[in-house]
């Protein structure tokens, strides 16, 4: 504390300071003026590190996720040979459906060679693995659900657009490079020199990803099939229990707790609880949905009911702790007129008081539904990491069918292998956080809508 | 029946009660309100919420409770051996629960009728092409398939008895609440005691969320140390759990990581939140302040799964390539360094947001004061306001570090699962929550040590985390009486 001993001299003769002008700073007020602006100095990079921490940390989740809203497609003629899907050429059905998905890929390798060679394209080294690893899995199982759904294609040649593999696809994001396809047992050089070579000819289209927003997840090795539909419809499901169940519940016990408790040992207990269970990590929560929901009730692992309600439990306290803050703000005069006129405690609540607070309380709710959206860490332990590829049907059925959650399906992809999963949770969470912005800008909206000054 | 038709026709017994209520007694009192105890709707209500309430009541926890004995009464239908391998009895169960709605959808939509759903087999080729054509395909084995059907038999007589008990009761307090109905009944006093009791339940949900969380951890943790001593835990140095038996699950280097990486993350977050907020209440502009303050909220309103994505995929590898590896001090992504900065990033906002009200609640006399004495404003922030402020911020400080403690995500992907006790920030370490997880994601054997562990480590964690909350919250009350 330089400064403080710099301040006592203050108070002996003053002799120093009388030397000198008053225009030119003496060098006691230099270096006090200097630790001011060093002062600010400090607050300002204290907050310039925040604003770059935040500005850096969406720039480098757009940055691996945009891609993963783009996919490529190879746009060829097929032909469907019909010794491959029908090898007893009787058009059976039951047949046909023997038929492994496999097998259509052969289909695929064929036609991609008959097209390198009537666009007589000369690469060194294209090996057979590097036409078979240039489609995705998922390409053979749409072509195989395509030729059982309507036999009469057999035997044509149509223009189909087939999903590639997810290196395939990265060559087209910075993903992979000449240099580290060289390096990659799961592509090749060739392969990368192939995939240009189409690009150039136009028979490998960029579209808009569709399917990563509607389709479920997909397996480890089929990267750029996976998609968030199942865990949005998840995370729908879990958020319309959590505003059924929190919002009512909050709101009576904030009425309760504000309005009518006597202060007693009772009301005390429930306010310190309500303090606590605000700041209890969340993944203790997850624990009690295990033990009590799972273990104890004996609902479904990995369901939107039990996600749903122990995000409900979580989100509680903050509902309670924003509908209090709302209610209090509704000044006394209100309550005192009401009751002047003769309603009852109840009448002036419901009738007088609720209404005015509401837009607080709808904006503290929204604030915790975003709360309960982004959460991750209970639902790890309920089992919402099941691999899941089916929707769950309709609710009320629909809440105890398996399911996963956006921020879940997140962590889910982290833990794959392929690099393509990386761009998949990147573009996962920008789809989280574009529902989270909604939900906040729709909170200041409210805010700022109803918002009374009294 | 539908639950939502049971649902619906409660609602218009409820409503229609409302009618007949009112009606009733302004019936009685000859149309002259005045004559009422109440006003005429409290009569209508009283008779509404007697007619919706006990069936409403009845029908929640019948949802609750029927699929949990439907489920443990057809999981008997299906043996060991139609469970195949790498498959858990909760798989099967899901399979046949959605062959059962398949079922129903079939039988909805009159593809087959409900006697041939209920006896279809897996050799009736006829049966399983009509399904087919209308796009139902059921593709299961026979095992599966009975317990489907007898998912959807026990489904069908539940719905039924749920419809038959719950309208009955809801009319039964129809009739019971328009009786009493009379001028001189007080229905206002009656409705609003009935609100009343649904409040206190409300609000008392928080007391039972509190209680739930301690018994399933006690208990849990309770048999945990019956099968693992309790010093070994809480005092041992090794963490190698294995399933086989002969695991070591000493907590020390979970609660080493841990606190190592909360150190970090206050380090890094506490001097920052503290000067933005010392420079947004005391230098800034009310516009500088308007943009910079919801800016830095943004930060606390990310979840902290991104912040975990953020430190795997980009903060890891940042530091490994520029400050690890050429100082040679380890090559290993996912660090105590890594996961500590990125959760001092989430912790900025906490510590600012909380060190603003704080400084803010300092009287403004007090500055004034300082000032009018010819220090600089530097100063006066050092010496005056600072030190008032201080409790409050030693609060907040404690706050954040109980969310340092309780942060799992970020750990989770940006700190390892390396349990050691090392004093290398560069290298991977691991913590509580991250074993928490680990332990019981994926399937659990909750007779095991190893499964059981996790709830001890929870109750670890959440007594120190309590801890730490009683006593910021303490301080920070005890702060805020001194001015008001």
């Amino acid at each position: 504390m330089t400064d403080a001993t710099d301040m006592t001299p203050m108070s002996a003769p003053a002799a120093r300071h009388t030397s000198g002008s008053l225009l030119t700073a003496s060098a006691r007020t230099k270096r006090r003026n200097a630790a001011e602006t060093r002062f600010k100095a400090y607050g300002i990079a204290a907050i310039a590190i925040a604003v770059l921490a935040l500005m850096f940390l969406l720039y480098s989740i757009v940055r691996d996720g945009a891609s993963a809203f783009q996919q490529t497609y190879v746009s060829l003629p097929v032909t469907i040979s019909a010794e491959v899907v029908d090898p007893k050429g009787n058009r059976d059905p039951a047949e046909m459906a023997k038929v492994i998905s496999m097998s259509y890929g052969k289909v695929l390798d064929d036609s991609l060679k008959a097209w390198i060679a009537a666009e007589n394209i000369q690469i060194p080294d294209l090996s057979e693995a590097d036409i078979k690893s240039f489609f995705s899995n998922e390409a053979q199982a749409r072509l195989r659900e395509m030729v059982l759904a309507d036999p009469s294609i057999i035997g044509e040649t149509l223009d189909m657009t087939a999903l590639t593999s997810s290196r395939v696809d990265g060559m087209f994001k910075g993903r992979v490079t000449e240099a580290s396809a060289a390096l990659d047992a799961k592509t090749s050089v060739a392969q990368y020199q192939l995939a240009q070579a189409m690009k150039d000819k136009g028979a490998l289209v960029t579209k808009f990803n569709t399917a990563f927003i509607t389709k479920p997840d997909a397996s480890d090795n089929r990267a750029e099939a996976a998609g968030i539909g199942v865990a949005i419809l998840g995370s729908f499901y879990m958020m319309l229990i959590v505003l059924v169940l929190a919002l009512p519940i909050g709101v009576a016990a904030s009425i309760y707790l504000e309005e009518f408790a006597p202060k007693n040992r009772f009301t005390d207990v429930i306010e310190v609880n309500i303090a606590n269970l605000a700041a209890v990590p969340s993944i203790v929560f997850g624990i009690l949905g295990l033990a009590a929901f799972i273990n104890f009730v004996g609902l479904p692992r990995s369901t939107p009911i039990v996600g749903g309600l122990v995000l409900t439990l979580m989100t509680l306290p903050t509902i309670i702790i924003s509908t209090r803050a709302a209610l209090k703000s509704v000044p006394p005069s209100i309550r005192d007129a009401a009751l002047g006129v003769g309603a009852s405690k109840m009448q002036t609540v419901f009738h007088h008081v609720l209404p005015l607070a509401m837009p607080g309380i709808l904006t503290g709710t929204i604030i915790g539904l975003a709360q309960a959206l982004g959460e991750t860490a209970p639902l790890l332990l309920i089992g919402m990491v099941a691999f899941v590829t089916t929707y769950p049907s309709a609710p009320p059925e629909g809440f105890f069918d398996p399911a996963s959650a956006l921020p879940v399906q997140v962590y889910n992809w982290t833990q794959r292998a392929d690099p393509a999963f990386f761009e998949r949770a990147s573009g996962a969470i920008i789809v989280l956080l574009v529902f989270l912005l909604c939900m906040n800008l729709l909170a200041i909206f409210l805010r700022r809508k109803f918002e009374r000054r009294w | 029946m539908p639950v939502f038709w049971i649902v619906l026709i409660v609602l218009a017994l409820s409503a229609a009660g409302f009618v007949l209520g009112r009606g009733r007694v302004m019936a009685q009192a000859q149309g002259d309100s005045r004559k009422l105890h109440s006003r005429p709707v409290y009569y209508g209500w009283s008779v509404a919420l007697y007619t919706a309430l006990p069936a409403f009541l009845v029908l929640l926890i019948w949802l609750f409770v029927q699929p949990v004995i439907i489920q443990r009464s057809v999981s008997k239908y299906i043996p060991d051996e139609a469970i195949a391998e790498g498959q858990t009895r909760g798989i099967v169960m899901g399979e046949a629960s959605k062959i059962a709605s398949t079922l129903s959808v079939a039988v909805g939509q009159d593809v087959l009728t409900r006697p041939e759903a209920l006896t279809l087999t897996m050799d009736d080729t006829e049966r399983l092409d009509r399904l087919k054509a209308a796009q139902l395909p059921v593709l299961t084995k026979p095992d599966v398939l009975r317990a489907a059907q007898q998912y959807l038999r026990a489904t069908h007589i539940g719905s039924l008895w749920l419809g038959i008990v719950t309208l009955a009761l809801s009319g039964a307090g129809l009739v019971f609440a328009l009786l009493r109905i009379r001028p001189d009944f007080r229905a206002r006093n009656v409705v609003e005691r009935v609100m009343r009791g649904l409040l206190i339940g409300c609000s008392t949900i928080a007391i039972a969320t509190t209680a739930g969380i301690v018994l399933s951890l006690v208990f849990e943790s309770i048999s945990f140390f019956r099968l693992y001593p309790w010093q070994d835990f809480f005092f041992g140095t090794e963490w190698t759990p294995s399933f086989g038996g002969g695991s070591k699950l000493g907590m020390l280097p979970l609660l080493w990581g841990t606190l190592y990486i909360s150190v970090i993350a206050l380090l890094f977050a506490v001097p920052v939140g503290l000067f933005a907020a010392i420079y947004m209440s005391e230098y800034a502009s009310p516009r500088v302040r308007s943009v910079v303050k919801p800016a830095i909220e943004i930060l606390a309103g990310i979840p902290t799964i991104v912040y975990g994505l953020f430190a795997l995929v980009t903060v890891g590898p940042l530091i490994r390539d520029w400050l690890a590896q050429p100082m040679g001090l380890g090559n290993s992504g996912s660090s105590v360094m890594t996961a500590g900065l990125v959760m001092g990033v989430m912790l900025i906002p906490f510590v600012s947001s909380l060190s603003d009200d704080i400084i803010n609640a300092v009287p403004q006399s007090l500055r004034d004061g300082s000032l009018g004495l010819g220090s600089t404003h530097s100063e006066t922030i050092r010496q005056v306001v600072l030190p008032a402020a201080l409790p409050g911020i030693v609060g907040a400080v404690l706050l954040a570090a109980s969310r340092a403690i309780g942060e799992t995500m970020i750990v989770v992907l940006g700190a390892g699962a390396m349990a050691q006790i090392s004093g290398n920030p560069f290298e991977a370490m691991t913590t509580i929550t991250v074993k928490i997880v680990g332990q019981l994601t994926g399937d659990n054997d909750f007779a095991s040590p190893e499964t059981l562990v996790a709830f001890a480590l929870g109750l670890t964690l959440f007594v120190l985390t309590l801890g730490l909350n009683i006593f910021a919250l303490y301080i920070v009350r005890k702060y805020r009486e001194q001015y008001e």
